[in-house]
């Protein structure tokens, strides 16, 4: 009889996929593919912070492609132009990227569903233009952008920048992820899920709506952003061209592919979203959107709880595993679930006046 | 002075094309409470239509026509086949579908007509002509065509049975069947109406951004922002604000934020107008967002 | 005098709840039925199911011997029944005009047309009067007025009423049912009507039905019902 929990068994799986992927393709693979499956590391770290705000939030969001932007050019600016190591740009670029997220929040309040894609869409198109201002050309490069140097191994490690820059986007990613799982499973998850799900419940078990959704903005501002300031380093070059609307069109379709509320989903995702243009760019220039297109609407109308739905499904179907463990839980997309209502309500009786009573940011 | 009114002028212009994509919005949001995101892509590819029957040798209005005939089928035909299982689906699903549209429409136009920007002909003689120089002959003609569009739409909901129909399957779906419509039709032809509508608004701005697959994006945005100053449930609201996003578009462009920006003048028109008053001037429902 | 409506072993309901199990009534040429119950009886689902807005599991509902179960609504309504339903459903945003109009949107003759809308005014004076108005500014009687005149625009041959006396003061509820008393004098159709209010109802049908929990538990002429006093004072609560 196993004994461990699925708690255990999910951190235990999750410890050893991360290990086998340090390990395995930095000895096996070429920098190339190493450096594709940073890309996929990068983009899943970006997915992740989207998946915190519209998979368990609720809070749809077609302008996540700002806050990566706006994490590639502080790292961008502070490793040009003040030769701010690249490592110690991450924290900076974390607090900002929270900081313009939870100020984004605060009017995001107002708004629900439609509005807000509506919103977060118009600043994304918006992002490119924002980012040629000729105010700001000194600081950012303007049109032409800011080319960053490649980070070398630490301490002389025997490797290749290309191998460290992956263990090292693998270790941040690590750790947001770990943080991200603890979240979601915890209180400040099920208060996320509470509102998401039954918002009058959720305020009326004393849930404060308004800081939990702005704070919720903040960290998944926060994460997406540190995966722009990783998505810099890894490429070198940040410009204001690449941002354009459609990195936000991306990072939503990775999102609903891989599983709108899922951690592992956003894994999934990110490797979708890498590898899927290179494959379908050899077909014709077009071809990547078409694919995205037709996989999006496919998965919406057959899967919609995303690929990590299904894969969580036919994982319980064949191990005929009681309960869920949160890493392959896949809620149904905006399908209503009083079980967090009501553990929510935990948080409220709990923790008082402070729901999101985890540590932090 | 004279300056402002030409800004004033241009405006105009282009906000004829803003309120008319402002229009098909609102009409298919009221019929269905969704945001047609692909709205942009679509009227792109319909003008890129237009400029295959140009180039094949059809007179401007004869393209003109069959172009908006067509895209009125091909709205159609995706109403029925792609928006009517998402009816009742959660609001995420939809906006998935709607982004997945518009990355399709998208991609096939980039693969059908390629990347690189082409002009497209306008009907309207010649350089700054009237009021002495302050407008040229494409901004009049295209505010008129607009203007007529606009109006032809108008007097079709309010006096032909057909248009109150379908403005009773918007507002209710339930006593419209109860009444005998058949609701789901009503949808399709909203649909069919919009493609048009936007057809018409692409082929009036192509002549001045020139013609490539992104074409309609800023457009889009201006359309948003139009529809929710105006009341995004209120057609002649969206009218209105497109009218005004377009002046006010140009006067910022021109005074305050120079024309690189012009398109976070939309933005903060949008965040605006959310965060102030949410139903728009015009508007009616008040949201209630928790 | 032969049935215009009859449903035999009815089975209606909502996704998983089964509201209705297996009821059968008829509706005369001409005549007024009444649909009875309490609260949650399933009066208003057996109406939604004959317009076909409610999923049938289970029996068949016949319209002029001709079963229209499973039919969408518009081709019901087309076959000529007019649902007034609860809540009204009036056209909030419209004007009563074009509440008026939506109700013949069906036919095409305009002459008729216009002699039913003069009759509706003879009915309900006080249309005729808020004509123009935004039907949402109407008071709770008058949208009620407003949706029966909607209903007989169709010149249906079977009315289906639903709750008319829901919300509305008790003298504008007189004054309705007085109305309906003409309405079913002059116009010949054949009327469904389902209430709360047993007393009223029973007052103006021939027919009357009991439903209790989704089951008939009681059938049989109205005034007979109306005079027997043990089924008053267990069901009907007077």
């Amino acid at each position: 009889m196993n004994t461990a929990s699925p708690t255990m068994r999910t951190f235990t799986l999750g410890l050893a996929v991360w290990v086998f992927a340090a390990v395995v393709p930095t000895l096996l693979m070429s920098n190339y593919h190493l450096f594709q499956l940073t890309m996929v590391v990068v983009y899943a770290i970006a997915i992740l912070g989207l998946a915190i705000l519209t998979g368990f939030n609720g809070q749809i969001s077609l302008g996540h492609g700002a806050f990566y932007a706006i994490g590639a050019y502080v790292t961008a600016v502070l490793m040009y132009q003040y030769n701010v190591p690249y490592w110690a740009t991450l924290p900076v670029s974390a607090i900002v990227c929270a900081g313009v997220g939870f100020l984004i929040g605060l009017p995001a309040l107002r708004l629900g569903g439609l509005y807000l894609a509506l919103t977060t869409f118009a600043l994304a198109v918006a992002v490119p233009q924002i980012l040629k201002v000729n105010a700001l050309e000194d600081l950012t490069g303007g049109v032409q952008g800011l080319v960053i140097d490649k980070p070398d191994p630490p301490f002389g490690i025997d490797m290749s920048a290309d191998q460290w820059i992956y263990l090292f986007a693998l270790g941040v990613g690590g750790l947001l992820f770990l943080l991200a799982w603890n979240i979601v499973r915890g209180r400040t998850g099920r208060a996320m899920m509470a509102v998401r799900d039954h918002a009058l419940a959720a305020e009326a078990m004393g849930i404060d709506i308004a800081l939990l959704k702005t704070r919720t903005f903040a960290l998944s501002a926060l994460y997406t952003g540190v995966a722009g300031s990783l998505g810099a380093i890894v490429i070198q070059f940040v410009a204001p061209d690449s941002f354009s609307i459609f990195v936000s069109i991306y990072f939503f379709v990775g999102l609903l592919v891989g599983g709108v509320s899922s951690i592992a989903g956003a894994i999934l995702g990110g490797a979708f979203i890498e590898f899927v243009p290179n494959l379908a760019e050899s077909v014709s220039k077009a071809a990547p959107g078409a694919v995205y297109g037709i996989i999006l609407i496919a998965v919406m109308f057959l899967m919609p709880s995303g690929a990590a739905g299904a894969i969580g499904s036919l994982v319980r179907r064949s191990f005929r595993l009681g309960t869920k463990s949160a890493q392959l839980r896949a809620t149904e997309v905006g399908g209503a679930s009083a079980r967090n209502v009501s553990a929510a309500a935990g948080v409220a009786h709990g923790a008082g006046s402070d729901a999101g009573g985890s540590s932090g940011l | 002075m004279e300056g402002v009114l030409h800004q004033v002028l241009s405006g105009i212009a282009s906000g004829g094309i803003y309120a008319s994509v402002a229009l098909a919005l609102v009409m298919i949001y009221q019929a269905t409470h969704h945001v047609n995101f692909a709205q942009g892509e679509m009227a792109t590819l319909s003008t890129y239509i237009a400029l295959t029957l140009i180039n094949a040798g059809l007179s401007y209005w004869i393209a003109f026509v069959i172009t908006v005939v067509v895209s009125f089928i091909l709205g159609v035909l995706i109403e029925r086949i792609l928006m009517r299982p998402m009816n009742d689906a959660p609001v995420l699903a939809s906006v998935g579908v709607f982004i997945g549209l518009l990355l399709i429409i998208n991609a096939s136009t980039g693969w059908m007509f390629d990347y690189t920007i082409k002009t497209f002909p306008t009907p309207f003689s010649g350089g700054p002509v009237l009021f002495s120089g302050y407008v040229s002959g494409h901004e009049l003609g295209s505010t008129v065509v607009t203007l007529v569009v606009l109006i032809a739409v108008y007097l079709f909901f309010r006096h032909t049975k057909l248009g109150l129909a379908m403005r009773a399957a918007a507002f209710n779906p339930v006593s419209s069947r109860l009444v005998g419509i058949r609701v789901g039709w009503m949808l399709a032809l909203g649909w069919g109406l919009a493609a048009g509508i936007g057809a018409i608004a692409g082929m009036m701005v192509a002549p001045i951004v020139f013609l490539d697959p992104n074409m309609m994006a800023g457009i889009l945005l201006y359309a948003f922002a139009g529809a929710l100053l105006g009341g995004i449930d209120n057609p002649l609201g969206a009218v209105l604000g497109g009218f005004a996003v377009g002046i006010i578009e140009n006067l910022a462009g021109a005074y305050l934020v120079g024309t690189s920006l012009k398109l976070t003048v939309a933005l903060v028109i949008i965040v605006a107008v959310l965060v102030v008053k949410p139903s728009g001037l015009f508007g009616r429902t008040v949201m209630s967002r928790v | 005098m032969s049935a215009l409506l009859e449903t035999k072993g009815l089975h209606a309901g909502y996704g998983e709840t089964r509201v209705l199990h297996g009821i059968d009534f008829s509706v005369e040429q001409g005549g007024v039925t009444a649909l009875l119950g309490a609260n949650g009886a399933g009066k208003t689902t057996t109406l939604r199911a004959i317009c076909g807005m409610v999923r049938i599991t289970g029996g068949e509902i016949l319209l002029a011997n001709e079963k229209i179960d499973g039919k969408a609504t518009e081709d019901i309504v087309q076959r000529g029944v007019a649902h007034v339903p609860d809540g009204r459903g009036t056209f909030v945003e419209l004007t009563v005009e074009e509440n008026l109009r939506l109700g013949a949107f069906l036919r095409n003759d305009r002459v008729g047309v216009a002699e039913d809308f003069e009759r509706v005014f003879g009915y309900f004076p006080r249309l005729r009067e808020r004509y123009r108005q935004q039907a949402g500014t109407l008071s709770g009687g008058e949208q009620q007025m407003l949706a029966i005149a909607r209903a007989l625009l169709l010149r249906p041959k079977l009315l289906l009423l639903d709750e008319p006396s829901f919300g509305l003061a008790p003298l504008i509820v007189q004054e309705i049912f007085g109305i309906m008393h003409q309405i079913r004098a002059d116009e010949g159709v054949s009327i469904l009507l389902v209430e709360q209010n047993a007393s009223l109802a029973l007052d103006i049908a021939e027919q009357a039905y009991l439903l209790e929990t989704g089951r008939i538990v009681v059938s049989g002429l109205a005034a007979e019902i109306r005079r027997d006093d043990s089924i008053r004072r267990s069901y009907l609560g007077y």
